[in-house]
């Protein structure tokens, strides 16, 4: 049985509302039903058929390809399964994701992995603001699970961020890891200003050196033990984190954020 | 039954079940690893006063333990599993917390969940961070040496207890030479541990005394000094017994360790004063297990 695709035709100027089309839902129907689905798209709904064309009847492995920016919310809620989106994702990719895999072939947008609990999800280029965060007005962001960016992350990375681990290949931008209640955000690249923002516990683990606010505090340099356990489980993602050269284990360590509960700390390599 | 001059006798080791668990200890060598083990499973020979019964199971090289370092598999048996909970957390605390470079991790994945580090937390006096990662929760306690890192919880599940057997040797060297040579093959046997000094134990007992508030005493039938004195199960050239009490995840594990062990002390041979290879038991009354030496070593 080969994986459900769906090839994009055209490109809708208003954007789409893609959450219907997630394995848990699609399970146990024919290619007729999910032909017939309807997908909001601004004021109006559109079939699937019309906006995509259809093979493949596998629905715990769905191929979305020609995908754009404009295509919101895919793998909404995902609860098992595979989702594969050959080009780029809209906002809000993976949001509250309960357990399944996604992997991205190109950027994502806003809110990608947003209240995420369990699962996978892997963004091959760069991704919009708040990733793994929570959304406007929640004090909860992702809970569990495990998200790779292989290039550079937005602003606001890891907001709220509760439990979990958002791995960032490439750079991430100002207020990376703000109100962090715990969890974990790794990030080989560049962090921007506002490094841990009213961050209340929670690790983020830099392989450059940060600007820091002055309500981080110095803790020395120090060998930990629990850097190379969990490097090794980084070891089966296809991802430069995964490699033995990037695995270290003496690190500057910055305890913050002091203006909130400074439970929180920022592990530099050394 | 004779091998090697050694007569096995026509009788049972007797065991019963128990609930187990198994820690494993790391530090930055293997001295420290090892010092830390032997802290926590001291005092912990018989059930019958120490609360459990605890033991090495074996050294593990760096690639077999979770952080890549030195490490020691411990395993601990009680009757229950309040006991084991908390004998497990009372030991961890005092001896491997406090002991220089040490990590603690479990040693079983699956079974019951029992607190590990999970409330030695709090030592940590809300300075402990917790970590999840590949989806088991561990805390990082800060220490006056860096970080104690210790997995949350750790595996309990049911188990044996109490498979032995008895050496019945013309000497005391002897005697004691059979067992040193039968722990030194059974410590290669996984799932076991045999939790006396030295794996031996040379006061076995039997249920019951003339005293009521002891529940066990001598056992005088395999004591030699009291052959005239009591209905004695040694004959005229026994001068010293030694037992060895093995306790292991499955019966199966211990009928092994039982078959490596007398096996070894059979290799010695009658040549070396040993004369009898016997086993205690409640008459069949108190365990469910029951482990025939002949069928063992058939």
């Amino acid at each position: 049985m080969s994986a459900l695709t769906l090839t994009l035709k055209y490109r809708p100027d208003q954007r789409v509302d893609m959450s219907p089309l997630v394995c848990q839902h699609l399970q146990d129907k024919d290619p007729a039903e999910i032909a017939a689905i309807e997908l909001q798209s601004g004021k109006c709904k559109l079939r699937v058929d019309a906006l995509f064309k259809l093979s493949g009847s596998d629905t715990q492995n769905i191929i979305i390809r020609n995908s754009f920016e404009k295509l919101d919310f895919i793998g909404k809620e995902l609860d098992g399964g595979n989702i594969i989106v050959e080009g780029d994702a809209g906002a809000y990719l993976g949001l509250g994701m309960k357990s399944g895999e996604i992997k991205v072939t190109g950027n994502a947008g806003l809110y990608a992995g947003c209240e995420m609990k369990k699962g996978y999800l892997e963004i091959a280029g760069n991704t919009g603001d708040f990733l793994g965060g929570a959304l406007p007005g929640n004090k909860m962001g992702m809970k569990g699970g495990l998200i790779l960016v292989k290039g550079n992350a937005g602003e606001r990375v890891g907001d709220h961020l509760r439990r979990g681990t958002i791995l960032i290949e490439g750079n991430a931008g100002d207020y990376c890891g703000s109100r962090m209640t715990a969890g974990t955000i790794a990030i080989m690249g560049k962090t921007g200003r506002y490094l841990g923002y009213a961050m209340r516990r929670g690790t983020l683990l830099l392989w450059h050196p940060p600007i820091l606010s002055a309500s981080f505090n110095d803790c020395g340099t120090h060998t930990l033990a629990f850097l190379p356990m969990l490097f090794k489980a980084f070891s089966s993602i296809n991802s430069r984190f995964a490699e033995s050269s990037a695995a270290f284990n003496r690190v500057q360590r910055y305890a913050g954020d002091m203006a909130e509960m400074g439970r929180g700390e920022i592990l530099v390599k050394k | 039954m004779i091998i090697n001059g050694v007569t096995i006798d026509a009788t049972f080791a007797e065991a019963f079940p128990m609930k187990a668990t198994r820690a494993i200890i790391t530090a930055q060598n293997e001295k420290w690893a090892l010092i830390a083990a032997q802290a926590m499973t001291g005092f912990a020979t018989s059930v019958i006063a120490c609360g459990c019964e605890a033991g090495i199971e074996r050294t593990l090289s760096p690639d077999e333990t979770p952080d890549g370092r030195p490490g020691v598999a411990v395993m601990m048996f009680a009757m229950g599993g309040k006991t084991l909970a908390k004998q497990l957390e009372t030991r961890a605390g005092q001896c491997v917390l406090t002991s220089p470079t040490s990590a603690l991790f479990a040693g079983i994945d699956g079974g019951i969940r029992i607190a590990l580090g999970k409330n030695l937390r709090y030592f940590g006096d809300g300075f402990q961070i917790s970590k999840v990662i590949a989806g088991k929760r561990y805390w990082r306690v800060p220490v006056m040496d860096g970080e104690f890192l210790t997995e949350a919880t750790t595996g309990q599940v049911e188990a044996v207890g109490g498979g032995n057997f008895l050496v019945l040797a013309e000497s005391q060297p002897q005697a004691l030479a059979a067992c040193e040579a039968a722990i030194e093959a059974m410590r290669k046997i996984p799932n076991v541990i045999m939790p006396f000094p030295g794996g031996v134990v040379r006061s076995g007992s039997k249920v019951g005394s003339k005293y009521k508030t002891l529940n066990a005493s001598t056992n005088d039938a395999f004591c030699p000094t009291l052959k005239g004195m009591t209905k004695t199960d040694l004959s005229p050239e026994i001068e010293s017994v030694m037992e060895i009490v093995i306790d292991g995840l499955t019966k199966e594990d211990i009928a092994l360790a039982m078959r490596v062990g007398i096996q070894a002390v059979c290799d010695l041979g009658a040549a070396k004063g040993i004369k009898r290879i016997s086993a205690g038991n409640y008459g069949g009354k108190l365990g469910p297990f029951h482990f025939h030496l002949q069928e063992i070593m058939a």
